[in-house]
């Protein structure tokens, strides 16, 4: 539904393209009385890159996104877009767009004007309004609602016109903080997927915001996971899934949850759908079997969540095994079976801190 | 045998509305309905308050305060006052209402001096004002020699040491005008703070982001999206100073030579101290299309005021 107007960024009228920037944070907090929203976080974006900022809420990530628009200032360190210091600078010159959670859209100008209002602010004639509006609004495949007001908009459409709206000045940097969780999870789907694709597309820097942890992995070129106001692991979904950080990281994406045991400083770790009945563990690296005491079972479908207990019964650890659907092997509540995990899925983290102590990727 | 169960009155929503509303609908009646009646029957009759007898003499009072001078005076000073009185009421309103949207030390102090006014009965406030504006002892007066604006041959204000604020026909029809924009100030404060606060904070922040100056957000963000309770709040002032009577009564009695005569004391003068009914109930009459246009208009801004 989002279709390109004949040509690429650079065709309108001539003005330069909107050029694909880098964003820098430099030791950036943002202090609000005693509570430290974000606390000494250091990061640079990759070009044309699509960053997602994870994390529960209140950990600093929509803070952080507002502090690169300039619609917060921080308390201390540096944001640079493009080289160039912009700490300190309103948003207008920063040549970056935003779309806001709930689109805020003008309710008492049209669609059109809406999207000509960034235009507008910037003295651009007439003429060449129309043109950039009629582009971006093809882009998103809302020309017929041009003359609309957005009371008379459907979730879906609102979200569209705020997209173009954010579009038509062809920024450096795209924000976007939690645009899809206003929509219905069946809108939110096909959304999640034309806007990963109009972002291939037109390449500007983005960097998204959303606590929710299957739309950053579908979506991020990279995701930062974020918990009370500092950057835990920046990392591709594979990363971040695959080697967290830390517990947080490990227990925060992937639903359900990475199973954590505790033996004295260490925990071991290893992910629902690599504990498995033995037979079917690969041994190639060495298997650790536990037996596993099932106490309750979900078929999800797609797949069968199986809840239970490994360890003494004093020191029984509660752990899940997720198995594929197709696989029917009978699974009955109350009975012990023998499940293994290929030594090459465990992670180890230090007790106290969190931190994953092994090496990582080979 | 069933046992019916009867519904008592409090299940009858029906019935039970008619008799809620009821007795608002008497008073409305009793007190407005009848009197207004009563004032057009007195307006189109002889009577007076010697002789109230009925008789009615059809178009002759009308026709009587359209020739007289000082009730076509009164009505230009009435839509006058208002008019000039709420156009400034929303202006400094809207100053004191942006000023009090934001946190400051001493927050509390200034909306309670600003809620002050309103809490005053009006008449006892425009007491003070008399007091204030008199003719020797004005502190206003004084403030002004203090300064040396008035009194020194050459002060700006003039040579005479006071300034006769209720006495000269200028200074005391903006007395009246100062004493309505006093009186009316909490009120359209409190409505134009609701207005503000209902702007949604993160369509100034778009406008922000979008690159709109502070200017330019105000013009095009918050003046329109305000407008209708705005507006609200002007009919409001327009709708009480219209009516009013007790501040010109007090202050100057509608002189200095009916310079600052309006509809509702010339009707009083007329009719009650000067004992013509029905002319009093004529001139009266005037105001009425205009506040019932004033109301419906009220109305359609109310059903405009969402902002979604």
């Amino acid at each position: 539904m989002f279709e390109s107007s004949a040509g690429t960024i650079t065709e309108t009228d001539g003005e330069e393209a909107g050029t694909v920037a880098r964003v820098e944070l430099r030791a950036i907090s943002k202090r609000f009385g005693d509570v430290r929203a974000v606390d000494h976080v250091d990061l640079d974006t990759v070009e044309g890159e699509f960053l997602v900022l994870l994390g529960p809420s209140g950990c600093g990530k929509t803070t952080l996104l507002r502090m690169v628009a300039g619609i917060e200032e921080p308390t201390s360190g540096d944001i640079l877009i493009d080289e160039r210091v912009v700490t300190g600078l309103p948003p207008r010159m920063r040549n970056i767009a935003m779309v806001f959670q709930s689109y805020a859209l003008y309710p008492h100008m049209t669609v059109y004007k809406n999207i000509a209002f960034p235009l507008r602010t910037r003295g651009v004639d007439k003429a060449a309004i129309r043109k950039k509006v009629e582009w971006a609004a093809g882009m998103f495949g809302i020309e017929r609602l041009l003359d609309r007001k957005p009371r008379q908009l459907s979730g879906g459409e609102r979200q569209r016109v705020a997209l173009a709206r954010a579009m038509v000045r062809e920024p450096s940097v795209f924000l976007l903080d939690e645009p899809l969780s206003n929509l219905d999870a069946i809108l939110r789907a096909s959304a999640r997927e034309e806007l990963r694709q109009f972002q291939k597309r037109v390449g500007v820097t983005t960097i998204y915001v959303t606590h929710d942890q299957v739309e950053a992995m579908g979506l991020g070129d990279r995701i930062v996971v974020m918990s009370q106001g500092k950057i835990r692991q920046v990392g591709t979904p594979m990363e971040i899934y695959h080697w967290p950080a830390d517990t947080f990281v490990a227990t925060f994406v992937g639903s359900p949850p990475m199973n954590l045991l505790g033996e004295d400083d260490t925990l071991t770790g290893f992910r629902p759908e690599t504990f498995l009945p033995a037979e079917l563990v690969n041994e190639a690296n060495g298997v650790v079997t536990y037996p596993f005491e099932v106490t309750w079972t979900e078929y999800l479908g797609a797949e069968r969540l199986v809840y239970g207990n490994v360890g003494e019964k004093s020191h029984a650890l509660h752990v899940v095994s997720r198995l594929p659907g197709s696989m029917s092997l009978p699974i009955e509540t109350g009975r012990t079976y023998t499940f293994a995990v290929s030594r090459s899925d465990l992670r180890f983290f230090d007790r106290k801190s969190g931190l994953r102590t092994d090496r990582g990727p080979a | 045998m069933e046992q019916v169960a009867k519904a008592g009155i409090r299940d009858q929503s029906g019935l039970l509305a008619k008799l809620m509303i009821a007795p608002a609908i008497l008073y409305v009646t009793a007190m407005i309905g009848f009197p207004f009646i009563l004032a057009i029957l007195y307006s189109l009759s002889d009577i007076t308050t010697g002789d109230p007898t009925l008789r009615l003499v059809g178009m002759r009072n009308f026709r009587d305060i359209l020739a007289d001078s000082v009730f076509r005076l009164s009505l230009k000073n009435t839509f006058f006052f208002a008019i000039v009185s709420q156009v400034l009421v929303i202006l400094l309103s809207r100053v004191v209402a942006t000023a009090l949207m934001k946190e400051f030390r001493g927050k509390w102090l200034a909306r309670f001096l600003i809620m002050l006014p309103w809490t005053a009965p009006i008449a006892l406030g425009t007491i003070g004002w008399l007091w204030m504006l008199d003719s020797i002892f004005s502190p206003f007066d004084w403030v002004f020699r203090w300064l040396g604006l008035l009194g020194t041959p050459g002060a700006l204000l003039g040579p005479q040491t006071n300034l006769y604020w209720l006495g000269v026909p200028s200074l005391a029809m903006a007395s009246v005008i100062i004493v309505h924009i006093w009186r009316i100030l909490p009120l359209a404060t409190v409505i134009q703070l609701a207005g503000l606060s209902s702007i949604p904070k993160d369509l100034l922040e778009a406008a922000e982001v979008d690159g709109a100056t502070p200017w330019r957000r105000t013009l095009e963000i918050t003046i329109p999206l305000t407008l209708p309770i705005v507006s609200i709040a002007f009919l409001f002032g327009l709708v009480f100073t219209f009516t009013d009577v007790t501040v010109v009564y007090v202050l100057t009695r509608g002189g200095p030579v009916h310079s600052t005569q309006v509809l509702s004391t010339w009707t009083f003068f007329k009719g009650i101290e000067g004992g013509d009914l029905a002319q009093g109930a004529a001139i009266s009459l005037f105001l009425f299309p205009v506040l019932a246009g004033v109301a419906a208009m009220m109305l359609r801004m109310a059903r405009k005021s969402e902002v979604v």
